[in-house]
Parts: structure tokens; sequence; C-alpha cells
């Protein structure tokens, strides 16, 4: 069994489809017969060629003018829902997806299941997450019928082009945003970005605690990272501590990798950071501490002071280059 | 200024977690101010400071009365708290929790800004800031790094993947702040004195017009199958020895990363 129409919340950096939004897209097209996209931006007829090529034959764009797109899309979404009832809407577990599922579940009075890892329509639309970080998994249905609010989160599937061409652009106008929309962007920062993306590198070096200080992160984390051409995380803990910024904490509340290969430098292991990190296809691990939980999941294992192993990596690592 | 915080007592996370035969969270043991939260309460009361006046009110929800979480963050320095409590409210799910939450917050009264963490450590759903505002009807500025208040606005910078934005929206408003982005304060002596008798306004999922609206039946979920996650095997480790980093690199050669 398959579902009628299944819609995905598109995210765009600039005017490119993020690979999250394209992995959902991947999976609404195997779980319903036909895949529409929204979208909140300016760059509606590049996305409409994306989402296109990945399987949405329409794209309804909503003009968020200078709000943050995914609160004023969420009225935009509930209006389209009520005119054309899909079966469901699939988010990206992203900070705009966060926004604009939120929203639209207070509109449409549904409940949104979040954080989901897996998605079946085969006995109905089953949705799978984890708890207790990762280590089990739950699978929940709606109640009741009604259409279907998801939000998945990055890394649960793998994006797959059906070579489909550009979706037909609709574009979506009489709703109103109310005060949602008065949250205006003034200015945009974009940090100088060296190296590849958190999820999207083949190799990721994270710290924690056992590096010792927010001075060591640069010298240990990101110059590791550097010499294997991978990106660089953190763990809660040391998020926590103001020592790297949320955007690089890896775990339950963060993000989710899968690089070839994870390295942890002085961390310990807690559920909520293995959740983010555990399906890495090689873990290697680096702490003082011989009990740490992190072992029990890593591959390679080195109990050690990560300040006397890492320096001497990176130094290895530079002479082999 | 009168800045609202939501506030969640979850389990102890170092207590491994564990399920009611309902797939319900079991709440039992004294629950925790969770962490997350810290940062909004230290933000409310630095805001109220910079303002030059004003109070901190504390929101939250449980099912049953329990207020150890909510005396650690008045030992902070919040003036008081209400607290959803109701046996209807065992098992909301996050709509209905941001139900009781707007509820709560027009109770408090005269709220210039609500103010949460981004996600919760036990249910991290990260969707019931956005939904409070909804229900509300205010704007959200939401995973802020930084919070300033001046002249009825409030500007934040919004994380995002490539850097941050500058938001700024009129009050009354709600934000919602990442960790480490203030470092909270730890509560005095004298705080967890006075904490004991700070008012606590407990009130029922029926005072605020909530029956049906809170709790399992509020989430219209069923639950189909839990089970473990298949276990992953742990692989070799070695004492460093010196040469610890040699293992590494012979390791990382043999699938070709160098």
């Amino acid at each position: 069994m398959t579902l009628n129409n299944v819609w995905v919340y598109a995210e765009a950096n600039g005017d490119k489809v993020t690979t999250a939004t394209l992995e959902v897209i991947t999976k609404a097209r195997e779980i319903g017969t036909t895949v529409s996209a929204v979208y909140a931006g300016t760059s509606g007829d590049s996305v409409a060629a994306q989402v296109g090529e990945y399987g949405a034959t329409t794209l309804y764009v909503i003009n968020p003018g200078e709000g943050l797109p995914g609160q004023v899309a969420a009225a935009g979404i509930a209006q389209l829902v009520n005119e054309h009832s899909p079966d469901a809407v699939l988010f990206v577990q992203s900070y705009d997806g966060r926004d604009a599922m939120a929203r639209t579940s207070v509109k449409l009075d549904r409940p949104v299941l979040t954080n989901g890892f897996t998605l079946t329509a085969a006995d109905g639309l089953t949705f799978g997450t984890a708890i207790f970080g990762g280590m089990v998994m739950v699978d929940a249905k709606y109640a009741d019928g009604g259409v279907a609010l998801i939000g998945i989160r990055p890394k649960s599937f793998t994006a797959e082009p059906s070579g489909g061409g550009a979706a037909s652009v609709v574009t979506v106008d009489g709703f109103d945003a109310g005060r949602a929309g008065e949250a205006k962007v003034l200015e945009r920062f974009e940090e100088e970005q060296t190296g590849p993306k958190l999820e999207e590198a083949a190799v990721v070096v994270s710290g924690g605690r056992g590096i010792g200080a927010s001075e060591s992160y640069k010298p240990l984390v990101e110059e590791l990272a550097k010499a294997l051409k991978g990106a660089f995380g953190a763990s809660r803990a040391i998020v926590d501590a103001g020592w790297v910024p949320y955007a690089l904490q890896v775990g339950q509340t963060g993000k989710t990798v899968k690089p070839k290969v994870y390295i942890a430098l002085g961390i310990s292991g807690a559920t909520q950071h293995l959740v983010g990190m555990k399906n890495s296809d090689n873990i290697i691990a680096v702490n003082k501490d011989g009990e740490a939980p992190i072992f029990g999941i890593a591959d390679l294992g080195i109990v050690g002071d990560v300040n006397k192993v890492v320096p001497a990596l990176i130094e290895a690592i530079k002479n082999k280059a | 200024m009168h800045v609202v915080v939501c506030v969640k007592q979850i389990p102890d996370p170092a207590v491994p977690g564990a399920l009611n035969a309902d797939h319900t969270l079991k709440r039992e043991g004294k629950p925790i101010l969770d962490e997350s939260d810290s940062y909004g309460v230290e933000m409310a009361l630095q805001l109220v400071d910079a303002a030059g006046g004003g109070e901190v009110t504390l929101i939250s929800m449980a099912a049953n009365g329990e207020t150890a979480g909510l005396r650690t963050a008045l030992a902070m320095g919040a003036a008081k708290a209400v607290l959803v409590s109701d046996p209807a409210c065992a098992g909301s799910d996050a709509l209905g929790t941001a139900k009781a939450l707007a509820k709560a917050v027009e109770r408090a009264g005269g709220v210039d800004l609500v103010l949460a963490a981004t996600e919760s450590s036990d249910g991290y759903t990260g969707t019931v800031p956005a939904q409070i505002a909804e229900l509300l009807g205010w704007p959200a500025l939401t995973f802020a790094k930084k919070v300033d208040i001046a002249d009825g606005k409030v500007t934040i910078q919004r994380q995002t993947e490539a850097g941050y934005d500058t938001v700024q929206a009129s009050l009354p408003a709600l934000v919602s702040v990442t960790a480490g982005v203030v470092e909270p304060r730890y509560p005095s002596f004298k705080g967890i004195m006075a904490a004991k008798n700070k008012p606590v306004d407990i009130c029922t999922a029926a005072d605020l017009g909530l029956d049906g609206q809170v709790g399992w039946a509020g989430a219209r979920q069923t639950i189909t199958n839990v089970e473990n996650a298949p276990a992953r095997q742990a692989g070799e480790k070695f004492e460093d020895d010196g040469t610890g980093f040699e293992k590494v690199v012979g390791f990382l050669e043999n699938l070709k990363v160098i």
C-alpha cells in the first residue's frame, strides 16, 4: 500500500536545495504515488528543477519576505493542506524545518511526530524514532485519520535522483502569517567555512570535555580534521560549556553524522552523543578513561591522553602527505 | 520587564531511562531541572537586570505536582512559578505541552518575553517553543546564541548552518536559546533557602480549559513497536604507550583515508 499524496517542506541554502531535503523527497517517492514540495524563498525556479530531479512534480512557492522562512511558510502550508488534503507533510528536522512543523502543527491542530529515522507505508503510515540515545527504537502511528506531520532527521535516507523534469511551480498567496512574519532577518553573517560540512564530510573529528580546555579545541580537533580533509564537531558537554557553537554539536540534541570515519577525542560517549554518530562506518576513540562507554562501540580505541596522542598523529599524517 | 522562562523537570539523565507499560516515559524518582533550561533562566535574570527592573516567572508542566527542579531555578533568582500539574498531563506530546504552557503564560499575565531552550534533553522534539508562539499569536525568534532587548524590541543572533542571522521583532515575543549562550549561575545558599518560600501557582488542565487536549489522548498516536536497536560491536582497544598514534595511522591507511 502506498499513500496518494506526500508533501515535503523543501529547504535551500541560497538556490541550492539541501541534501537533507533531497533525502526526504527520495523517501516520499517510495511511500507516495505523487510527491509535491513546498518552499519558502526567492529561488523558486532553481528549486523546482532540483526537487523535480528527485521526483517532486509540483512545487508550491511561498514568498517569506524578510521573515524567517519556516515560520512564514507554516501559514501557507496550513492553507494548502486544507485545500488539497495531502496524506502527509514531511519536514527536515533542521532549524527552519522545526519552525515550520511547529507552527503548522498548531494551525492545523495536529500533533507532529518528530525525529523520525524510518518511514514505511506498507501497513498505514508508520514512523520510527529513537529514544534513550538511540538504544531503543520506537514505531508510532497516528491513532486517527487526517494529515500526518512528520519531522525527519538528516541522514536517515539516501538521496537518489529519479531523473524527473522540473516541478511545475505554483505560487501561493492569500494567507496571513500574522505576527509570525514580524521576526525579520536584518542581516546574514556567513562565517568563513574551510573544509567540508559536518554532515557531508567523509571524516569527522569531534572533541569533548577530555580535551581539557577550550583553547585545546583548535590545535587538537580542528587541526586533525584539517589534516584529514574532514569536518570538526563536538559533544554536548563542550557546547554547553560555551567552548564551541551549537552548530557543531553532534548527538541527540544536535546533528546526526554518518561519515566513513568518525574520530572521538576526549568524548566519554554519553547516550546523548552516541545517537548522533553510532551509524558511522568506522569509529576511532581516544580517551584516557579506559572504561568510557565510547570504547564499547569504537572499532579502534586508544586509551591515552589526547594531548599526547593527537599532536603525534597530526605530525605523522602531515609527514605522509 | 516581565520575562517568563519555560522549564522542564526531567528524570536524571545519568539514570538509565525506562518505559511504562503504555510506552510513556517512566518519570519516577526526583526530577531535576533540565540543564538546557538553565541557560534560559540565566538569560532571563540578566535581561531583567539590564532592563533596570522587573521579574522572572517560571512556567512548567508536570503530571504529579513535582517542584524539585523548579526550586533549583527559583534558587537561581526567579521570583515565582506557574506549574500546570495534573495526572491528565501524563503522556502529553509537544502540541499538548505547548497548549498547557501557552495558557500558563497567559495566567502569568503581562508578559513581555518568553524564553525557552531549543529542545528538552529527554523529549527533544524542538517544536514546543514555536508552538507556544503560534498559540499566543506572537513572533518566535528561534535558536538564539545572543539576545538583546532595547526600545521594545528583541534582537537575536540566530544560529544558522553557515553562521548566524541577526533577527529582530517587537515585544511581546518568544525567544529560544541554544546551550552555552550564557554561563548559568550556581544557586547561592541564600537563594536555595529563599526558593523554599517562593510562590508556585499550581493549576490543573481543567483550570486552563484544556480538558482532553493534553495527555496521551491529546497526542493522538499509537505505539506499534518497541525494540532494542542493533548493538554495535566493540573493536580493538590499546593502552597508549607513546605509539598509540601509529595504530590510528595504520587504521586510516587501511581505509585509504590517508
